[in-house]
């Protein structure tokens, strides 16, 4: 009886994830075609394609993991090899904080320190943005893969005259280094969705843009707008849009997941 | 015990030795660039979560000046008079959260109870992890199937039900539309079940066994067993409850989608209503007027402090348990 | 001989080495290792009582005693490596060649170079056979060429016997190395840089009786040219190997004696009970 019930909310939550990917297969493939992944938008009724806004996340996708990435590592390495004490404390409390921070608010944040500065949206902006959502996810992976690496190891190259930063680089951080790819992974999948962030800093674009001063498209404020304009055209558009995106998300989730099977 | 050195001599000399050893226990200068550099990292991840509570408290300040403590309490939204208050927002905020919740937590409690104490292994970890590929979907991806499925579907199986059933109550009055707090609460409580529901499971793997062990020695069923676990885990639990209301109080764009984004107090759960990061995300852009900025910047610093104290506190109910059992603590 | 013990408290004296020291070495030398009144700290439990001891050049010196008591932490006082321990303090004197090596301004990666270290559980880096042999090599850019590098390697894994086991396989990880040869591989590591002491922390203890006899065999080749503190709980193996032996209780410094008096005649009463069996 109560298994039962249990089982029950288990195959709900179960059972709404594979509708919604169900959902989004049926509607998606209908517009998808190789055409609509490189063509730019169009006005209604001429069809058009996500071609910039795919091109705008992974624009975005790079800026936000050269800035996050490298500081989210950074900020590991010091909670797992450096701190120590209150100031570690204080750190680790700050980044979770970091963490709880709706992303909406991180956006307001970046229009307020950028944005407004330069005057305009700007990927460069929307990068930021992402980053700084990144970050916290990034470093405290890095300190758990960091924490895993045993000891003994960073005992016994010290043990042989290795400073400790060339203990940390040469053989701690690539004893850890699938960990956190994997962590790398996870996080850039997790802001690959984000939308907030970028409403008032990527802002998007109806065209195929690179430069990092000028608004940028993505992929998730495309099927916002898409989403939300009365056309069918286009709620089609950004069914297609979020087939593509959920692929991506899932799939780096799916090859994680097998990837660390071993481990976890 | 100190002779005259030798060229063998171990010791750092030189201007900057001293320098050198505060960085670095090691006294290699190698050591000390490293740590000061990683230290620096660090700093600066603090120095920007200082700087937000910094920018949006200057941001908000015109609008904080204007109306004061008023902001929280007046109903009175209206860009075009230039008056602000909040309630209206504050007011949908904690609404759908709660219904969030309501739903979101004895649905969260059974699949931690399931995958934890229940299921086989070689259930327990493809199903626990399709609970939490839900995480994975982006909130704008929610947004849309709620638009087109999930609205739609409780405009025409489930509200006219409610209605029918409860309508004598204030809660389920009015029109039915299929968007509105109602809809927008049972979105968020999908979003927020795999975040709850992982929290839970972490807390209930870190009850020792022993405390199985001893429960089913005297004599327990299964499921007082499980009850046992359950109260021994409570502090944890509601760490996880109140984590997955920090996460649904700042959730944006599929609430953004489905709450129909009207600045009004109404005690029906059909009406629409409106959010802070709702209201954030629609109106930002399209704020004209320095004061209407201002106002919007404060509803995010209101969002911030709420978040950060909701958070701070889930955390360290979670750690506590995790910690005290010697548990892992994954999402703590 | 070497050492007289005058109270009950581990304060010994200087061990005189007027006659013959158990060296190969006929020249008398400052020892290598002084330690003077050595206090150790975890927090705020004291861990070691005023330490004071000497380890002559090129020799062998086995500490020995129950588990808990302080001889390894002993040990890893003499290279610093207690540092990487967080909240521990050192208190008292030791000295390497007459240098103290805790005073202020000590270049602590310098001192690991010079005082080199093989632990407990074998430690190989998850490289290659050969990079883990050549890493002190590499951060200490000791070699010029590549010749000369690999040169090094193959006189270290010589000199840690594990040559002839793994000269056609360098490439391969020294994790696919067998227990016994990784501890081999973690001492050829050590001896590459060539260090002048060499702290050994019970190298033996998770190994087999056949591996553990190549290591005690290449113990007694190595002391020809390093100074070699061993610890280890097994007291055959302290009778086999050293030439000196230093035994541990509680955190004190029992008794230092050369191995043979150790074993046969200790001074000490609480010596004598540990060696015979009747406690520990």
């Amino acid at each position: 009886m109560m298994t039962t019930l249990t089982a029950l909310c288990t195959f709900a939550a179960v059972g709404i994830l594979l509708l919604i990917l169900a959902y989004i297969s049926w509607r998606g493939v209908g517009s998808l075609s190789f055409r609509f992944l490189i063509d730019s938008p169009r006005p209604v009724g001429e069809g058009g394609g996500i071609g910039n806004a795919i091109l705008g996340s992974l624009v975005l996708l790079a800026l936000a993991s050269a800035l996050g990435l490298p500081i989210g590592i950074g900020v590991g390495v010091y909670l797992s090899e450096i701190g120590s004490g209150r100031l570690a404390a204080g750190v680790r409390f700050i980044t979770d904080t970091l963490t709880g921070i709706p992303s909406i608010v991180t956006g307001v944040f970046v229009y307020a320190i950028v944005v407004l500065p330069m005057k305009h949206f700007s990927a460069l902006s929307g990068g930021i943005a992402l980053a700084l959502v990144m970050i916290p996810i990034v470093a405290r992976t890095t300190e758990e893969m960091l924490n895993l690496v045993p000891h003994s190891l960073r005992e016994g190259a010290l043990a042989l005259g290795a400073p400790q930063w060339r203990v940390t680089l040469g053989v701690v951080l690539p004893a850890a280094a699938s960990g956190i790819a994997t962590g790398a992974m996870l996080a850039i999948a997790r802001v690959s969705g984000e939308t907030a962030p970028l409403l008032f800093t990527a802002f998007g674009s109806r065209f195929f843009s690179y430069y990092l001063d000028q608004p940028i498209a993505s992929l998730t404020v495309l099927i916002y707008n898409y989403a939300i304009s009365p056309y069918d055209e286009w709620h089609a558009q950004a069914w297609a849009a979020t087939l593509v995106l959920v692929t991506l998300i899932l799939g780096i989730n799916i090859v994680v997941r097998i990837l660390t099977r071993r481990r976890f | 015990m100190s002779v005259a050195r030798t060229d063998e001599s171990l010791v750092v000399a030189g201007k900057w030795a001293s320098w050198r050893h505060t960085l670095s226990p090691t006294g290699n200068l190698g050591d000390a660039i490293f740590r000061l550099l990683m230290l620096l990292v660090a700093l600066f991840v603090v120095a920007l979560v200082i700087a937000m509570v910094f920018a949006l408290s200057t941001d908000s300040m015109l609008a904080i000046r204007r109306f004061g403590f008023r902001f929280l309490t007046s109903t009175n939204w209206n860009p075009i008079k230039g008056e602000f208050g909040a309630l209206p927002f504050i007011y949908g905020t904690v609404m759908s959260s709660l219904i969030a919740l309501v739903i979101s937590v004895p649905l969260s409690l059974g699949i931690a109870v399931f995958l934890v104490e229940q299921a086989p292994p070689f259930i327990a970890r493809p199903i626990g992890f399709l609970v939490e590929l839900l995480a994975a979907i982006p909130s704008v991806v929610y947004g849309l199937w709620g638009i087109f499925v999930l609205a739609p579907f409780l405009r025409v199986y489930v509200e006219p039900v409610l209605a029918r059933l409860f309508g004598w109550t204030p809660l389920f009055t009015g029109p039915i539309t299929g968007i509105g707090l109602f809809t927008g609460g049972i979105i968020l409580a999908i979003m927020v079940t795999p975040i709850i529901s992982a929290v839970v499971r972490d807390v209930l793997a870190a009850v020792p066994s022993t405390q199985r062990e001893a429960a089913l020695a005297l004599g327990a069923t299964k499921w007082e067993t499980i009850r046992v676990v359950l109260v021994n885990g409570a502090p944890g639990i509601a760490g996880a409850v109140i984590l997955g209301l920090g996460r649904a109080l700042g959730e944006t764009m599929a609430v953004t989608m489905l709450i129909g984004n009207r600045p009004e107090v109404s005690l029906s759960l059909f009406a629409p209503s409106y959010t802070i990061a709702s209201a954030i995300a629609n109106e930002f852009t399209e704020a004209t007027g320095d004061l209407y900025l201002s106002a919007l910047v404060e509803l995010g610093l209101i969002l911030f402090l709420v978040t950060f104290i909701v958070n701070g506190f889930a955390r360290f109910l979670v750690w506590n348990v995790t910690r005290r059992t010697g548990g892992v603590g994954r999402a703590a | 001989m070497l050492a007289s013990m005058q109270t009950a408290t581990p304060k010994i004296e200087v061990p005189q080495r007027k006659s013959e020291a158990p060296t190969t070495e006929d020249q008398r030398r400052e020892a290598k290792v002084a330690v003077r009144d050595l206090d150790f700290f975890y927090g705020k439990s004291q861990a070691l009582h005023g330490i004071s001891l000497e380890i002559p050049e090129r020799i062998v010196m086995a500490f020995i005693g129950p588990s808990g008591c302080g001889k390894s932490t002993f040990l890893r006082t003499l290279n610093r490596m207690n540092d990487v321990i967080p909240n521990t303090r050192a208190q008292g004197e030791v000295l390497i060649d007459g240098h103290d090596i805790y005073i202020a301004g000590t270049d602590v990666v310098e001192l690991r170079r010079r005082v080199g270290m093989v632990f407990q559980k074998s430690n190989p880096f998850p490289k290659s056979i050969f990079e883990n042999v050549a890493y002190g090599l590499r951060i200490n850019r000791v070699t010029k060429s590549s010749s000369e590098l690999s040169g090094r390697v193959e006189q270290a894994l010589k000199d840690a016997a594990l040559w002839e086991e793994v000269k056609d396989r360098l490439k391969s990880s020294a994790l696919s190395l067998s227990g016994g040869q990784q501890q081999r591989l973690c001492i050829a590591r050590a001896l590459a840089i060539r260090p002048e002491v060499l702290l050994m922390d019970e190298p033996a203890s998770a190994l087999d009786p056949i591996a553990t006899s190549k290591i005690e065999e290449l113990i007694f080749d190595l002391k020809k040219h390093y100074t070699i503190v061993i610890v280890t709980h097994n007291m055959q193996q302290a009778a086999r190997v050293s030439d000196q032996t230093a035994f541990f209780l509680l955190g004190k410094l029992i008794e230092v004696n050369t191995t043979e008096k150790m074993f046969t005649a200790p001074n000490e009463r609480l010596t004598e009970d540990y060696i015979t069996g009747r406690f520990g």
